[in-house]
């Protein structure tokens, strides 16, 4: 399923080929500082609603796109990518462990918003961790969903973007 | 020598910590965001052989932080450490006073070729 497809009315306008972005922006972070092979799967579009997994770090979108995307692991991948990258064990309770996906996700965002062309500001990530967590879509935009794979777990970038038109208020 | 790390992620500034040691023997000073990084450089009076400087952080961001610095200290290497990669904010960040920049994420030989040329080169300027 491509981006294209999404881009109906009904749906909002996303902008287009905006997952291309987040799947580089993965695999460059993964490179140079997990330095863990990841596999990137087919994006697919959340069509009702469903829980993240079990430790989301979300990061607001602002300016010229609006919206939100979340990076959200399995709980076992999250405690060894964490160690991969902080080369420190951690258990999900201790506040070094959220920095650490903080970290991750802000530059897996970060990342993706230079190729993205547009002008978007990011905010600070929140991290939410606990099964069964789920978060507001923003109205009128697909959710659409990067699955991630890696010899130690899971993860998937859910991103919920659109467009601002021209002449809206920020 | 004598180096302030500024960035909102401890996690990030113990990898910073880690690649840095590689220089030599370094005394690290740490701040969470530009509010106390302020507070650091004044209570230290300064001194600093570099300062690394994320740029989002919460209470005062880093562009912020550079341009206060600036405002009394034209000397002290200054580098950005930073997500934010468009071109627009490197010139943004090069105007306010910072004297290199490295994009997130980073390997190990990148930050340590840029923190190691900038200090030659103000070295050489001195």
């Amino acid at each position: 399923m491509t981006a294209a497809v999404l881009n109906t009315p009904t749906r909002g306008k996303a902008p287009p080929n905006f997952t291309t972005p987040f799947v580089n922006s993965v695999r460059n972070v993964f490179a140079k500082m997990v330095k863990i092979d990841v596999t990137v799967a087919l994006p697919h579009e959340k069509t009702a609603p469903e829980p993240s997994r079990d430790v989301s770090a979300i990061i607001v979108l602002t300016g010229e796109i609006v919206g939100s995307v979340v990076v959200s692991f399995d709980q076992d991948a999250a405690i060894k990518l964490v160690e991969a990258f902080s080369s420190a064990t951690l258990a999900p309770t201790n506040p070094d462990f959220a920095d650490a996906i903080g970290e991750l996700a802000n530059m897996i965002v970060g990342g993706a918003k230079k190729d993205l062309g547009l002008s978007i500001g990011i905010t600070v990530p929140n991290v939410i961790i606990g099964k069964g967590h789920y978060f507001a879509q923003i109205k009128n935009a697909p959710c659409l969903v990067i699955p991630c794979t890696t010899h130690v777990g899971n993860f998937a970038v859910e991103i919920s973007i659109k467009q601002k038109p021209q002449g809206a208020t920020p | 020598m004598k180096f302030l790390l500024v960035d909102d992620s401890k996690t990030m500034r113990n990898i910073q910590k880690k690649i840095l040691e590689q220089l030599g023997p370094v005394e690290f000073s740490e701040a969470d965001d530009g509010v106390e990084a302020l507070a650091v450089i004044e209570k230290s009076g300064g001194g600093f052989d570099m300062i690394l400087v994320d740029w989002n952080m919460p209470n005062m961001d880093g562009i912020t932080l550079v341009g206060k610095i600036r405002e009394t200290d034209k000397k002290t290497p200054l580098v950005m450490a930073t997500t934010e990669a468009e071109k627009v904010r490197v010139i943004d960040a090069i105007r306010a006073g910072v004297n290199n920049y490295v994009v997130k994420p980073f390997t190990p030989e990148l930050l340590l070729e840029k923190v190691r040329a900038t200090m030659d080169r103000m070295k050489a300027a001195a």
